[in-house]
Parts: structure tokens; sequence; C-alpha cells
């Protein structure tokens, strides 16, 4: 199965690498960008008996490791 | 006394911490990564540089280092710990130390002197200090911006767990001498019980007239000097 996985800062935690996309986006003249915040991709390919089981698994990877939950949120989607 | 400084791949502060630590008569010994024991210490220091290449987060990969568990038995027993730059980091991301270090609010790495003003001198960590009075250490990192939430910043605030503050030299606390966007200027906080010291700022990199003054040696000498007596 393939686990994969968004990363990204919480609400309300400054993401200034996400501003200062923003503002190069901005100077290359593309209008109407509000907010721009950066995050990380991962992708697991991992062996599992179900998606349940899978999910679980890489949901305690994500509180271990691959998240740091003081200041960013994660979402896990599970391909079979 | 007796003092450990663990080594990562990828350290490299850690001769900076022995000598500064060996002057102070505190008798460090490098301990790698890989160990999984310490030998009978009054001090764990786990110093700066960018351990694993800072994959993933800052001190997130050394967070997992075979020695941690360790450090945390020791940290648990009482014995206390000092994690400077990237050993700040990895305190956060094992939990020792609450909160988060985010990259710089102007994106660039800063290497340059910063004044400190001594918060909470209570503690053989700052021992050394005045309470208020300002120490001048260099700063040199890429991700120093202090982040947790607004209860847990009060929380530090209230418990007197904000060790240093980033400030003017005359020891104004603004804007203006913040250098990297931390939450209330925040240089170093303890843990609960004042064991453990977590700052960005190299202390041990001012101890030397010759190197750039000697802001940082009062740390060193305070220290050795309380754990010293204790052992």
């Amino acid at each position: 199965m393939k686990a994969k996985i968004h990363v990204t800062l919480k609400n309300g935690v400054l993401d200034p690498q996400g501003k200062a996309v923003g503002h190069a986006l901005e100077s290359l003249g593309f209008d109407g960008v509000a907010d721009v915040r950066q995050g990380k991709y991962i992708e697991i390919d991992l062996e599992a008996s179900s998606e349940a089981d899978a999910k679980e698994r890489v949901d305690a990877m994500c509180r271990q490791l691959l998240a740091n939950t003081v200041i960013e949120n994660y979402d896990i989607e599970i391909e079979a | 006394m007796k003092s450990a400084v663990i080594v990562f791949p990828g350290s490299n502060r850690e001769r900076d911490m022995m000598m500064a630590l060996e002057a102070a008569g505190a008798n460090p010994v490098e301990i790698w990564h890989r160990e999984t024991e310490l030998p009978p210490v009054d001090l764990i220091v786990i110093p700066g540089g960018f351990s694993y290449g800072d994959y993933l987060r800052a001190g997130c990969m050394a967070g997992h280092s075979p020695i941690i568990g360790e450090v945390k038995k020791r940290a648990e027993e009482g014995v206390h710990v000092l994690g400077v730059c990237n050993g700040f980091q990895v305190l956060t991301e094992t939990g020792l130390l609450p909160g988060a270090l985010m990259r710089n609010a102007n994106l660039k790495f800063i290497c340059k002197d910063v004044h400190l003003r001594v918060e909470n001198n209570e503690t053989p960590f700052l021992s050394g200090y005045e309470a208020g009075s300002i120490m001048t250490v260099p700063v040199a990192h890429h991700d120093g911006n202090y982040f947790a939430d607004e209860t847990s910043l009060d929380a530090l605030e209230g418990e007197g767990r904000v060790a240093v503050r980033y400030c003017a030299p005359d020891g104004e606390v603004s804007d203006a001498h913040n250098p990297n966007g931390s939450q209330r200027n925040i240089a170093g906080i303890y843990n609960k019980r004042g064991t453990i010291l977590g700052m960005m700022p190299h202390p041990e990199d001012a101890v030397e007239v010759l190197f750039g003054g000697l802001g940082g040696k009062p740390l060193f000498d305070g220290l050795a000097g309380a754990l010293g007596e204790a052992a």
C-alpha cells in the first residue's frame, strides 16, 4: 500500500517561507494570490493487512517523527 | 564535576563546547550518539551544528538517536542538561522543552553578536550573572525563531522559565532587537524544574578575549561552580 502524507503548518503559525513565495509570485506578475502556505509531502510504501491498519501505523509515524505537532498538522491518504 | 558532550553526525560546535567546559573545570568527555549509556556525569550538553543535515526538521533526527533515551532518563533523574543552538532544537524535538524552533522570520542565516537579558538567574546555568544583566554572545542559525502557543508562552513567563531574551545593548526588549522573529524575544528557556536550559545563542563562543569577548564565560564558570559544589 502507499501512504501519501501532507504535513502543513497549523493556522496561526507564521510561515515566512510561504510569505516569500507569495511575494515572488506577485513580483512575477501573478495577480490575486491572497496567501501561500508551504508544507511537505511524504510518500511511504508499506505492507499492511488493511487500509485501516496502514492508516493507524502511518498516523503513529506522523505523531512520533514525520510531523511536529507543536507547529504542524498532517493529513494521510492511503492507496491500496 | 564531570560533563558529557553528545556528538551527532553534523554536530560542529562540540570542540568549542569542550574547550569552554574544560576551561571552567567541568571535565567534559565526548559521547558518540550511537552509545546507549552515559558515564556518571553532572551535566549533559547537546552542542550546536547541523545534526543529520537538519533533515525533516532541525534537531528531529538527532532527537531519535540511540543516546537520547539515556539523556531523557538522566534528565528525569535531575541531571542538568544544556542544549545550545541545534542542541536547543533537539531538546524541543524530544519534548524535554516545550515549543519549536522555526525558520528565521527574515529567512536568512544569521551570524552575529546579540545581546541577551538575563531574566532568571536562579538556576546553576545562569548563576554567574546578575538578574537583569546583559550578556553579549554570538548567534549562528537559520532556524532560531522560537514558537509556542500563547497559553504555553504565558505559562513559561508565569513560571519564570524564560531564561534569556534578545534585547538592545541597554537591555530594552523590542522587535528591533529580535534577530529571528522569536515569540516574545525568547532566546532561551528552562524546563519546569530549572534543570534543563535550551538556548539558541552560543555562550561557548564567547569565553576568550581573542575570540570575541567573555560574554559566555560566567555561564560555564557559574555552572561548574554550582554543580561542582553539589557533586
